[in-house]
């Protein structure tokens, strides 16, 4: 069984015992315990299922390689999937569940899987969901939607907050152990600005499990050392519980800090990402050590031997009482020797190579251990736990020579450098057969803008697996990069190091050798994913030989495991399969994160009210005190209309319009897009945006116009009124005045950049009211300070004056067919003038209306609306809008386009009014139906619905659309589609419903 | 006649960090070739300031001057006389292609001053805040989160973010979260 | 993620700070073009693998337009310069032939 020993434990505070729950039970740990070691004090070996057979899976690694310890944590609006047991802290009140099993962890139904395995192999989904094709809707699909996914998504609003930040450096140091510390402190004597992060809570990294001499020091010591060193330089800063998550081009890096995971009750962002900007990156992420391909390997109790020695050392965690190593070099035997130191029993060690006699195994067998050599394990007995292995020859084919009973295997199949930052950002590895790695090709490195390396790898992560090789490397990799930024570097010899030596590893990517189909089939090589040797074998018979389709066919190294485990062996076996080398097989994207980031962490501030900037009016707070109901356009939030006590919108919406055409209304335009266009060649630069002319147009007075792109389609309308000689004003639609001015200023910048014309945007500067209808005069002459009379202002001019004491530009405009008064005034007196209006306008029936009521009164007049009438489609000809496109002139953006074979097509749909027969509302985006049916099957359609509307004024439904030769079929009858079948019958009529002779605007 | 107001009315937020609402300032978009003579006197004239340099302003919220690109200059001036100032500038430059446009309204000015004040825009900006990269005089035309925004620093280490009058909320809101999430550590 | 310099106001603008634009050195044809000059303008595009010239605005920084020489493969940068350019400047065309002998783009090497 695993339990807690009576001392050891370098991370433990055992003076202050901490309480968790795993499943509702209720277990103690220590302070310093992560929740893996703390379940493994425990005894609690079997911490989830697998993903796809539902087997039994306890903790394989002691870091964040871990595949199996993936757990629920926290609830309610604490609650997150997938958390890994050996990352995460142990704080007093932790609450953890297993996953992916039903009903319980010790009894589950999808365990049946396993027993199925014969016919669940490698591409079953693709192969078994394929037919028949009516099956995949009712059966398929639901059937995989229930099996998916690890965790469970979480149900509530998370509680927590996060932020990002913004961090510049000249040298990011990525990983917090020797070699990294090392490169760091040469980096930061150079006097570059140095960041240094640590994924764990812990400097040292391995260093300080096995023990090497740094700097004639006991490591500890070095480290503790370092690390004071480092925090006395201003120039670096160093962080821990801080992972490097991925590089990405020119420099770019995310560290991911967790602040609060392991003390829940302090307030502040939980996690932190940092989004770094480093001219130099130093990976020193350290090594990873391989699992051996044996059957049963993935019983809980099969450990990493590394792993094994950490819950020793670290956390004081024994876990097993009797552990056998399996090994292929050797490093594993420093795990049986803490053991052994520990108290604990190590019946033997099986050592697959043929040989073992450096000063380890010698140590070893002085020790009084059992070494197996030239032997493997043919399988590990036991159904949830180990309770043994049988022992064979490793070149044999697992006849079992003898069987050792056990609760602990150590396995250890070597070292792969963690090469996943390097490779990130296009970083290439070459193959070192002696060690059986895939190291980072420093020739080969990601390079910048500059065309030069940005990335050096260091230590461990750089394929060095002596310590003073380590130390060697992370000198000069610190010293290169301090070089590479500029920094001063002063030769000194590097820290000397001492360790036990090792001999060579022997690759092992089967264990036995010539293990059958019924030990390959229970071979793990992808915990995570539940992919077997026997998997990777059949995807390569059956054609995929190529890394990356065997990769998705077989799901190996995918998804959150990104193959820390799992890349090496299983490359091995495919390359076997296919009979090549390992190189030649290469090896699949690694890809960022590097282990799960939260989503809190992405999404960073922008959540709740900041998820998106919600642009206000200077008038939004008298909408939100008087109740409107808002609605989106663009980032901006306009009132839809404005319900009063007792009724719903679309009555409110009713009332608005009914008042303005009878009244008076007053509508907030602020959103309308302002710029100003300046400058001598300004009338030229209009006259080639707009299709009609503007240059021609009298100082005072107002123009509508249309915007194309050069494709011809219809991007903007609005209203232009010049200023003076050389200065106009251009309305645009709301939400389109950054995109015009940005137009704009493509256009004078790329293209025609001789001309002399300045574009400012001044929307906002302008509170702009519209104060619409027949008693629209009264109220402004009541609020006093200039002349709006007809005379003096007519429709379609403007004028400077003052209004109630605020100066003001009035526009005589009008988009609801009325007497209308588009009033500028400064933003910051708006609601001042909004108020004065209200006051003002109240003995006339003044009523402000929404966006709602503007649609409509502008419907009624048959006003196109963009975004409405178009669509990114459609040209001004399609609307009828012919008399706003000059034919004079020999230029304007769009006109060549709109010249295209297609554009001139008689048989484009074409803009009219529709009525239905009974009077009802046609739905919105109905289709017109025509004759016959198409390719697929479907009835041809012969036009569609734009807008829609119930018209309060004419009492009945009324819409735009665009129909098949629409204006010369005025009168007939067309059919339009219904939503869940049925139609409704519309006559072909003129889109101008009220006041066909423009006559109520002009007064 | 009534008073004008701005986008925030005199919020604060305080804490070690504190976010404030500056009011209403005046500023003239000046647009023209910034290496005339005339301009020059124009700004002389409103400001009593010479021109920055690239990337820099010269003066501060109440007569300043900030260099917004090439061709481009944001005149600080007092709230009440914006106007006539931009006025007066357009008739200094008469004759030469130029745009003088009063956008005070149409803009925001918030401050953020305090220990970790650097950090709070290093949250929300793209921008190397640190001592020696952006110092006083520096101005600098970044995103304030989702948002254009500009800011500067002056000697006394108080950051003056101006955004749009529109996403004042946004960006005030945006900058006291940021504030009262605390200090990172990383920028002294 | 990209950094490019922009030529303007001289910062190095991250990556969200720029609006791209899509290809450079685009010849306008209007009114009067034969439909394969309008196709051409329009639609047809380098989409190289290596030597690319492209318009990026510095969007959230001084609003100019600019044009960056950059190879889509490693994302070196070769230079910025100014929008207001018929064709690459020499010393752009000059540093390209240094890293990537014999490069051709349109009518350009």
């Amino acid at each position: 069984m695993s339990t807690r020993l009576a001392s050891g434990g370098r991370f433990l505070n055992r003076d202050r015992a901490v309480e968790f729950r795993f499943n509702g039970k209720r277990l103690a740990g220590y302070e310093g315990d992560t929740l893996a070691s703390a379940l493994l004090a425990n005894d609690q070996m079997m911490i989830g299922r697998s993903f796809k057979y539902h087997r039994p899976r306890g903790v394989v690694a002691s870091g964040a390689e871990e595949p199996n310890g993936l757990v629920n944590l926290g609830e309610g609006a604490r609650f997150e999937p997938n958390q890994r047991v050996t990352t995460t802290e142990l704080f007093d009140g932790l609450q953890a569940t297993s996953q992916n099993h039903w009903p319980s962890l010790e009894f589950d139904v999808g365990a049946l899987n396993t027993h199925l395995a014969r016919f669940l192999p490698a591409g079953f989904y693709y192969k078994m969901f394929m037919y028949p094709r009516a099956f995949w809707k009712h059966i398929y699909e639901p059937f995989i939607r229930m099996s998916a996914g690890l965790g469970k998504a979480p149900k509530e609003r998370d509680a927590d907050t996060y932020e990002h930040f913004h961090a510049f450096a000249d040298v990011l140091v990525i990983g917090g152990g020797i070699a990294g510390l090392t490169a760091a402190l040469e980096a930061g004597k150079s006097g570059a600005r140095v960041i240094v992060l640590e994924q764990t809570a812990h400097w040292g990294g391995r260093a300080l499990v096995d023990a090497p001499g740094i700097g004639g020091k006991p490591a500890a010591d070095w480290v503790k050392n370092a690390v004071q060193d480092l925090e006395k330089m201003d120039n670096v800063t160093i962080r821990t519980r801080t992972m490097g998550a991925g590089v990405y081009d020119h420099g770019y890096a995310l560290g991911y800090e967790r602040l609060t995971d392991h003390q829940p009750e302090v307030s502040g962002p939980r996690h932190r990402l940092w989004r770094i900007r480093a001219r130099q990156i130093i990976t020193a992420t350290g090594a990873i050590e391989r699992p051996l391909s044996f059957a049963g390997n993935d019983l809980p109790g099969v450990v990493l031997a590394s792993a094994v020695r950490d819950y020793a050392v670290n956390f004081g965690v024994s876990v097993g009482d009797r552990t056998v190593v399996v090994t292929n070099n050797d490093d594993a035997y420093r795990t049986a020797l803490a053991l052994r130191d520990a108290g604990l029993v190590v019946p033997a060690i099986i050592d697959a190579r043929t040989q073992a006699s450096g000063p380890l195994p010698e140590q070893a067998r002085a020790a009084g251990i059992r070494v197996l050599t030239g032997m493997g394990v043919a399988k590990v007995k036991g159904s949830r736990r180990v309770t043994g292995v049988a022992v064979c020859a490793q070149a044999g084919e697992g006849a079992v020579l003898e069987e050792i009973g056990c609760d602990c295997v150590a396995m250890s199949g070597g070292w792969s450098p963690v090469v996943h930052l390097w490779s990130h950002c296009g970083g290439k590895l070459t193959w070192d057969a002696d060690q059986a790695m895939f190291r980072p090709d420093a020739a080969r490195a990601p390079t910048g803008a500059d065309a030069q390396p940005f990335v050096i790898a260091a230590g461990t992560a750089n394929g060095h697996l002596r310590t003073a090789e380590v130390i060697a490397d992370a000198t000069e990799a610190g010293r290169a990069a301090a070089r590479a930024v500029g920094g001063r570097v002063r030769a000194t010899r590097a820290v000397a190091a001492t360790d036990e030596d090792e001999a060579a590893m022997a690759p092992v990517w089967l264990m036995p050798q010539g293990a059958g189909i019924a030990l390959r089939m229970k071979a793990w090589l992808d915990y995570q994913n539940d992919v077997k040797v026997s998997d990777v074998q059949l995807a390569a018979r059956e054609g995929y030989e190529s890394v990356e389709h065997a990769k998705r066919y077989t799901t190996l190294g995918m998804a959150t495991d990104q193959g820390k485990l799992s890349n090496i062996n299983g490359l091995a076996v495919l390359s076997q399969a296919l009979n090549a080398e390992i190189p030649q097989v290469g090896i699949t994207t690694f890809r960022p994160p590097y282990t799960p980031i939260s989503m809190g962490a992405i999404t960073g501030a922008a959540r709740g009210a900041l998820f998106q900037p919600v642009r206000q009016t200077p008038i939004h707070g008298w909408h939100i005190d008087n109740g409107a109901d808002f609605e989106p356009v663009g980032q901006w939030r306009r009132p839809f209309a404005f319900p009063r006590a007792g009724e719903t919108v679309h009555d409110a919406v009713t009332r608005e319009i009914l008042n303005t055409r009878s009244n008076v209304g007053l509508l907030d335009a602020s959103t309308l897009g302002k710029l100003i266009v300046k400058g001598p060649d300004a009338g030229h630069f209009l006259d080639m945006l707009y299709t009609n002319v503007m240059s021609t147009l009298a100082v005072g007075k107002c123009r509508y116009g249309l915007m194309c792109s050069e494709n011809g389609f219809l991007i903007d309308d609005g209203v232009v009124a010049r200023i003076d000689d050389d200065t106009w004003l251009c309305h645009t639609t709301t939400g389109g005045a950054e995109r015009i001015h940005g137009h704009m200023e493509d256009w004078l910048q790329c293209e025609w950049w001789d001309w002399q014309v300045y574009v400012a945007n001044v929307t906002e500067q302008f509170a702009q009211i519209a104060v619409v209808g027949p008693n629209a005069r009264k109220v402004l002459e009541k609020l006093g300070g200039m002349d709006v009379s007809k005379q003096t202002l007519p429709f379609m001019q403007w004028a400077d004056g003052t209004l109630a004491g605020i100066p003001a530009r009035v526009f005589r405009i009008s988009f609801s067919g009325e007497l209308s008064y588009e009033v500028a005034v400064p933003a910051s007196q708006g609601r001042a003038f909004w108020d004065a209006a209200l006051e003002a306008g109240a003995e006339f029936g003044i009523m402000p209306y929404g966006t709602e009521g503007l649609h409509v009164l502008r419907a009624e007049k048959g006003f196109i609306m963009i975004g409405d009438e178009t669509d990114g489609t459609v040209i001004p000809q399609d609307l009828g809008l012919g008399w706003a496109i000059s034919k004079k002139k020999s230029d304007y953006l769009g006109k060549r386009g709109q010249e295209r074979s297609h554009m001139a097509d008689p048989n484009r749909w074409k803009l009219v009014g529709l009525e239905t027969l009974d009077g009802s509302v046609i739905e919105d985006g109905a289709y017109a139906i025509g004759e016959g049916v198409n390719d697929n099957g479907q009835r041809n359609t012969v036009g569609r619905v734009t807008s829609t509307y119930f018209s309060p004024t004419l009492g009945r439904g009324i819409a735009m659309g665009l129909v098949l030769h629409g204006p010369d079929r005025m009168g007939e009858v067309i059919t339009l589609t219904r939503t869940g079948g049925g139609s409704v019958q519309a006559r072909i009529v003129d889109p101008v419903f009220y006041d066909k002779a423009g006559e109520k605007q002009d007064v | 006649m009534s008073e004008p107001v701005s986008a925030l009315m005199g919020r604060v937020a305080a804490g070690a960090v504190t976010v404030r609402d500056e009011g209403l300032a005046g500023m003239i978009t000046l647009r023209g070739d910034l290496a005339t003579a005339k301009l020059r006197t124009a700004c002389k004239h409103a400001t009593g300031l010479a021109l920055p340099a690239p990337g820099k302003i010269t003066g501060n919220a109440a007569k300043g001057l900030a260099w917004m690109s090439p061709d481009e200059l944001l005149v600080l001036v007092p709230h009440a006389g914006a106007g006539a100032v931009a006025d007066q500038m357009a008739q200094t430059l008469a004759g030469t292609h130029h745009l003088a446009a009063n956008v005070s309204d149409a803009r925001a000015l918030i401050s953020v001053a305090g220990p970790h004040a650097r950090e709070v825009l290093a949250k929300v900006s793209p921008v190397d805040m640190h001592p020696g990269s952006f110092a006083a005089g520096d101005f600098r035309r970044s995103r304030i989160g989702q948002v254009a925004g500009a800011f500067w620093i002056d000697a006394d280490e108080v950051i003056r973010v101006i955004c749009f009058r529109s996403q004042a909320d946004y960006v005030f809101t945006l900058l006291a979260k940021s504030a009262e999430d605390g200090a990172v550590g990383f920028l002294g | 993620m990209l950094t490019l310099t922009c030529p303007y106001c001289g910062v190095a603008a991250d990556e969200t700070e720029l609006q791209a634009g899509g290809e450079a050195h685009l010849k306008r044809f209007g009114p009067g073009a034969s439909d394969d000059e309008f196709e051409g303008y329009l639609f047809v595009r380098e989409n190289p693998k290596g030597v690319h010239f492209e318009r990026w605005r510095h969007a959230y920084g001084c609003g100019k337009w600019f044009l960056a020489a950059r190879c889509t493969v490693t994302l070196e940068v070769f230079g910025t310069y100014p929008a207001q350019s018929k064709e690459p400047p020499a010393h752009i065309r000059k540093a390209i032939t240094a890293k990537r002998p014999g490069w051709t783009w349109r009518e350009f090497a």
